[in-house]
């Protein structure tokens, strides 16, 4: 039998941290922002119908980003498990703390057990009662989990759109500003700006909604409200 | 519960609990009891049965509307009982039969549309909707066997057809539809006998409420198992519409004036 080649378990690490980064880099960010009536996600995809932004349950609303079907199936096994909780227990009962860490646990298991890592980072968010009681967290390839306030982002150009937000940033806003907002953010994420800007991808999460909370906007309508303010280019 | 923990991966959550949590389905605990002959075994008499629901096509979709009481042998185990829910944005069903393993159904069915929503991003055709719930109606025919008989009508409006549509079913599973208005339940023969009578093509929605709670009327003053509009405690018939633009409930305003008319006219 053939003795394998040592490799310490630090270096397998670093190598599989350095192989999703990079499947994880070729994908658009995902921004997702507290406004003044919920929770607002946006993406940047040329597809109308592979959707990286999705509803989970309620109040849940899931945003992944790498490689599709990859973030795909964990959607659906996110899906799964909210709606197998809500039916045996109560709708209250399902909440997003226990699937983030689900989510976590799964994706650090598959980080640290399987040859290949998952190349992706998705967010799992639900919108409160108040703006208190909103809660984002943030699940990145190898199963650390954040919660964040105020905005939350994913994807290769992260840092820029961060550093964008925190600048930019304001409590309580309306909706058409918080879309211009995180519209311009997905735009600092370049380098340099596209000749062409790309479809956007946008859910909500309105706290005044019956029922479930999730609503995804049209281009159109994501257009029209963003029309009304000055900020909308 | 952590994810990935089953094997199934379709979009269906009735099948989801088939293959991976059998016992959260309706009807798992006749695995357990021990084969009996039919009618050998009957509980009858021990568990609340919901009685009479309809359903009629009017101008602008469906109108479905159930009565309020369960019975229990020969007591009223309920006077408030819902037995017409809203299944998804445009569809509705009600149950006639053993009232736990019907509203068991009745929230399976609902899961079972929202979770095929969110899975595939797009809702059932009313038609498989329709077919969905007969495959559930067949699952439980060994505990109908047993006394324990659910009896749904289905019904919605189909934006494809722009029109309302009635689906009936039988304890088999068989899925009939009905043109014009379907009701069913202990005082169901009654309530058709109303519908049958009465019953316009395109009826505007007033006309079409006022026969639905009629029909009920009628079934109550001759069915012991169903109960009319209490105007003493103020419990009305639960009425739900669909129209192109989704379910409504009809408020107990609405229905008062209309409950107070018919129940005035019984006065002879």
């Amino acid at each position: 039998m053939a003795v394998p080649f040592y490799v310490s378990p630090d270096q397998i690490m670093q190598d599989k941290a350095e192989y999703a980064r990079k499947g994880i880099a070729k994908g658009r960010s995902i921004v997702t922002v507290e406004y003044a009536d919920g929770l607002l996600l946006m993406a940047e995809n040329p597809s109308a119908s592979l959707n990286k932004i999705s509803e989970i349950y309620d109040r849940i609303a899931f945003a992944g980003v790498g490689k599709y079907s990859e973030f795909e199936n964990l959607r659906k096994a996110g899906i799964r498990y909210a709606d197998l909780k809500g039916y045996s227990y109560s709708r209250q009962d399902v909440t997003t703390k226990s699937l983030a860490n689900a989510y976590s646990e799964t994706i650090g298991t598959i980080f640290t057990r399987d040859p290949k890592p998952l190349e992706v980072e998705i967010l799992v968010v639900e919108v409160g009662e108040t703006p208190a009681q909103n809660e984002m967290y943030h699940v990145s390839f190898d199963g650390t989990i954040t919660d964040r306030r105020q905005f939350a982002v994913i994807g290769g150009q992260a840092d820029r759109i961060r550093t964008y937000l925190q600048e930019h940033y304001s409590q309580d806003m309306p909706l058409a500003e918080a879309l211009a907002l995180s519209r311009q953010s997905l735009l600092a994420g370049y380098e340099r700006p596209p000749a062409e800007e790309s479809a956007l991808e946008v859910g909500l999460l309105e706290r005044a909604r019956v029922g479930r909370k999730f609503y995804r906007m049209t281009q159109a309508e994501a257009a029209r409200a963003m029309a009304a303010t000055n900020n909308g280019l | 519960m952590p994810l990935f923990s089953g094997s199934y991966e379709g979009a269906s959550f009735f099948e989801l609990l088939r293959h991976d949590v059998p016992h959260l389905l309706p009807f798992h605990h006749l695995h357990n009891v021990p084969q009996l002959a039919a009618g050998e075994f009957r509980l009858t008499a021990a568990v609340p049965f919901a009685t009479t629901v309809l359903a009629l096509r009017c101008a602008d979709g469906v109108v479905m509307a159930g009565d309020r009481q369960a019975t229990e042998g020969f007591e009223i185990s309920s006077r408030r009982i819902e037995k017409v829910y809203k299944a998804d944005d445009y569809s509705v069903i009600a149950m006639a039969g053993a009232a736990g393993p019907c509203l068991e159904m009745i929230k399976l069915f609902q899961v079972e549309m929202e979770h095929y929503h969110k899975i595939e991003g797009e809702t059932l055709a009313l038609d498989g909707k329709a077919n969905k719930l007969a495959q559930m109606v067949k699952q439980n025919l060994p505990a109908a066997f047993h006394g324990l008989v659910v009896i749904p009508i289905f019904a919605g409006y189909d934006l494809r057809l722009q029109q309302g549509r009635i689906f009936k079913y039988d304890v088999t599973g068989g899925r009939y539809e009905e043109l014009q208005f379907y009701a069913t339940g202990s005082g169901g023969k009654e309530a058709r006998s109303t519908l049958k009578k009465f019953f316009k093509a395109d009826m505007k929605r007033e006309a079409a409420l006022a026969l639905a709670l009629e029909a009920l009327v009628d079934a109550a003053d001759v069915d012991v198992g169903t109960s009319g509009p209490d105007l003493v405690r103020g419990i009305y018939p639960v009425v739900k519409i669909v129209t192109c633009a989704g379910v409504t409930d009809i408020a107990d305003d609405e229905l008062r004036p209309l409950s107070e008319r018919l129940i005035t006219a019984l006065q002879g």
